[in-house]
């Protein structure tokens, strides 16, 4: 079996160079994997690093140490030692990453926020925005607000826009950040429903939840962190 | 901790067309007597790249944007630029005519006051025009109509075309600016501090603008800056310079959201919160 | 009768070989600003003190002089520089176009068809055509070595834009011998044809800003515009009132407090040839047959 995402003794350790230069340890020995259409749920109670071994996946955090290999277009690229110029590819191309937060640029529509990964991968402006309707009518997101700019929304408009937005590529590789953290049962139930069908679609996806129905239903495979914390402290 | 919001907010990179580096910086360094303002600085700027040079003042950014943009002579090492042509070319060994021709079609330098960039006392018509008519564009009707479809994209009503910039606002007149140097197709930008000395609420609306130019055009920019808001927003890779050295440089949300060297964890540390 | 305390034509020998050597630098190189070491002279500056070094140093004892101002040749500017040279070189002075052989004009080309033989010295106020425009003369400079000239079209742009046609009425600029941008000093855009491929030398002199450059005898030269605003001569859609001339720059001449005004040429020399010839305007009192037949 082909792995997407092949994680191999990965580290991470946090130098505080306005705390004296402390060394926080992060994570270590990081090491799973994760195949087309499953769904990996990170699991260890928080601080435990979840966050980070996504974030060092996306390449937001560098890696101290070992291999975190993706496969882009074929290839294995190993996220801990890529040019950025290679990160920015696979970021293009194969990664997407859904987080809970926003970061809304400031005056552009809601509904272009959510077709802007389809425009950058080529497709037509139309289908795009088309497309970009479609979810945002599933995540209940009224029609009205489609042009206007997020930034203006109420907090849990804007994270289904993000969802929206992050599950509208078709890159092959997600990793979700709490994605359906304080959405009520009826998004939280569209957000399992949409992981359901990236999966059928052969999507890799790593995934940080908190509740515990969410996780009972998308998750493929746990991976517990807190024995990389463990072996860090 | 740190902010430790994953974001991606800078336009997506376009497949590049020809996998060669459009500019190259070898060793770059000046000194001014004793002083060395710029030691060292090497990159690889690829198409549709945009790098952020950050720092303080006196860092050295200044000077080395000076350098990159052939308007300073390096005092070591060398800048290559591969042309439209396809050939790669060291600016020093460019002809004045070359360089200068080059300086005003492929290239685009934004100014931090729109006075140095701009022909203050005429029109914008003529202001945004006049890299075309330096190119042998010898069609008044045509100008302007180009004039004007530029000043709509940078959001400056088409009425205010026969009005001098020194009758618009500080945000209107950087923007006129962007629509001069845009107006030949440039494929790369300088930009020095280009937000500087504009309201917040302008700089929102100047960066947005600049964003969605970058992506639609593919453009390559070097922005110089000392507001990482800015770099975030616009650049994907950045480069931290203190003392006239480069001493960190990676993918921008890297840099700014896992900064390893102490000044560069300083820096990151005193942004004010939004 | 040369006055004695004045070397021949009043500039010092030495002095007029350095004028000489700009000229022939400026005739080699048409519609070049050439650089020279501008004399003081016995007039203020803006009274045409480059022209009249210019015409000191190519003057000849065989030589006839007329001066012009504004195409006339009886204006106070006119007569003095006339009488200086008279006083000076004591060469031979004239008004008629035909007869001279050098002719300094301020702001007009005669109307009569210049020859070979003939030089026309301009004075010149301000010869750099982009300084209004760029200021800064090491870059204007730089921009006339290097051919870059799209700022001078953003002059003409900016007339059509505020006024709808290429307003520009004097000092229009050419280009010359297919390379240099030139300012034809404060002529009116009448004129500017008359330099295209002329027969004569025109020679530029600017005292003030020490600049001499030249158009040499069947040279190119091209007024400046837009495909579709192309360049127009302009003049008053009138004919003169004394000699009935169609095809003469005319000047508009207030005749009294209610507005009324006639127009009559420009150049004297011109208007008084026609009328010798028996040309009558509608306001010209003489009659018509007794002229006629003089």
């Amino acid at each position: 079996m082909i792995q997407m995402i092949d994680i191999r003794n990965a580290e991470k350790t946090f130098v505080m160079h306005l705390q004296g230069g402390i060394s926080l340890p992060v994570v270590r020995n990081v090491s799973f994997h994760v195949a087309p259409g499953e769904c990996v749920v990170l699991s260890g109670p928080s601080g435990a690093g979840k966050s980070s071994i996504l974030k060092m996946i996306f390449g937001n955090y560098r890696c101290d140490g070992g291999v975190i290999g993706v496969r882009h277009k074929g290839d294995v690229v190993d996220i801990a030692t890529a040019e950025p110029r290679q990160v920015l590819n696979v970021r293009r191309d194969t990664i997407g990453y859904v987080s809970q937060f926003l970061r809304a640029v400031p005056r552009v529509a809601a509904i272009d926020v959510v077709a802007e990964p389809l425009l950058a991968a080529g497709v037509v402006r139309e289908e795009a925005q088309a497309r970009a309707g479609v979810l945002l009518r599933r995540l209940n997101i009224p029609e009205r607000l489609w042009k206007l700019p997020p930034s203006t929304f109420s907090g849990g408009e804007q994270q289904r826009v993000n969802i929206a937005r992050g599950f509208i590529s078709d890159l092959p590789i997600l990793l979700l950040d709490e994605p359906t953290a304080s959405l009520d049962a009826a998004n939280r139930a569209m957000v399992v429903e949409l992981v359901a069908e990236k999966k059928r679609a052969g999507v890799a996806m790593v995934a940080i939840v908190h509740d515990d129905e969410v996780r009972h239903l998308i998750a493929d495979r746990l991976v517990d962190v807190t024995s990389f914390a463990a072996a860090a402290a | 901790m740190l902010d430790v919001t994953v974001s991606s907010t800078a336009p997506t990179v376009r497949a590049p067309a020809n996998d060669e580096p459009l500019l190259v910086a070898e060793n770059l360094g000046k000194s001014y007597g004793r002083l060395a303002a710029c030691r060292d600085v090497s990159f690889e700027l690829y198409s549709g790249e945009v790098l952020a040079i950050v720092g303080e003042s006196g860092s050295g950014k200044s000077t080395l944007l000076q350098m990159l943009s052939g308007q300073l002579t390096p005092g070591t090492g060398s800048v290559s630029y591969r042309m439209r042509d396809g050939v790669t070319r060291n600016l020093a060994e460019m002809g004045e005519a070359e360089r200068r021709f080059l300086f005003r079609t492929d290239w685009g330098f934004v100014h931090q006051d729109p006075a140095m960039g701009l022909r203050m006392a005429v029109s914008a018509g003529a202001n945004v025009g006049e890299r075309l008519m330096a190119v042998g564009q010898n069609h008044y009707g045509k100008i302007r109509d180009t004039a004007t479809s530029w000043l709509e994209r940078v959001e400056i009503s088409a009425d205010r075309i026969d009005d001098a910039p020194r009758t618009y606002s500080g945000g209107m007149r950087q923007r006129l600016q962007i629509a001069r140097n845009l107006v030949t197709e440039p494929r790369l930008v300088f930009m020095d501090e280009p937000t500087g000395g504009l309201d917040v609420s302008v700089q929102a609306r100047l960066l947005d603008m600049m964003r969605t130019l970058v992506s639609e055009l593919g453009l390559s920019a070097i922005v110089v800056t000392h507001d990482l808001a800015v770099a975030r927003l616009l650049s994907h890779r950045v480069m931290v310079m203190q003392g006239g050295r480069v001493i960190e440089t990676g993918l921008t949300d890297q840099v700014l959201d896992d900064p390893r060297e102490p000044y560069t964890q300083l820096l990151v540390s005193s942004i004010l919160p939004a | 009768m040369n006055a004695p305390t004045y070397n021949f034509a009043y500039l010092d020998e030495q002095t007029k070989r350095m004028i000489r050597r700009a000229i022939l630098k400026a005739i080699a190189i048409p519609g070049y600003q050439v650089p020279f070491a501008s004399r003081e002279m016995p007039m203020p500056y803006g009274w045409g003190t480059g022209g009249v070094q210019v015409t000191a140093a190519i003057l000849g004892p065989v030589d006839k002089l007329k001066v012009i101002d504004q195409g006339s040749d009886d204006t106070t500017n006119a007569i003095s520089i006339r009488k200086f040279f008279e006083k000076t070189a004591g060469v031979a002075v004239t008004t008629n176009t035909n007869d001279a052989t050098v002719i300094q004009t301020r702001h007009r080309i005669p109307e009569a068809t210049l020859q070979a033989h003939q030089v026309l010295v301009y004075q010149v106020p301000i010869p750099e055509p982009l300084r209004f425009l760029e200021p800064r003369e090491t870059e204007t400079r730089r921009m006339h070595a290097l051919g870059e000239y799209g700022l001078i079209h953003v002059k003409l742009y900016e007339d059509i834009a505020r006024f709808g046609h290429i307003a520009t009425a004097y000092a229009y600029p050419v280009k010359v011998n297919a390379r240099y941008v030139m300012d034809p000093s404060p002529t009116p855009k009448f004129d500017n044809p008359k330099m295209n491929n002329s027969a004569a030398l025109q020679l530029f002199g600017a005292g003030r800003e020490k600049r001499i450059y030249a158009i040499p005898p069947y040279t190119s030269v091209v007024s400046l515009d837009f495909e579709d605003h192309p360049f127009e001569p302009y003049k008053h859609k009138a004919c003169c009132a004394l000699c009935n001339a169609e095809d003469s720059y005319l000047d508009e001449i207030v005749t009294d407090n209610k507005g009324s005004r006639m127009f009559v040429c420009s150049d004297t020399d011109y208007c008084e040839t026609r009328q010798s010839q028996g040309h009558r305007g509608s306001e010209n009192a003489a009659p018509y047959a007794e002229s006629a037949n003089a």
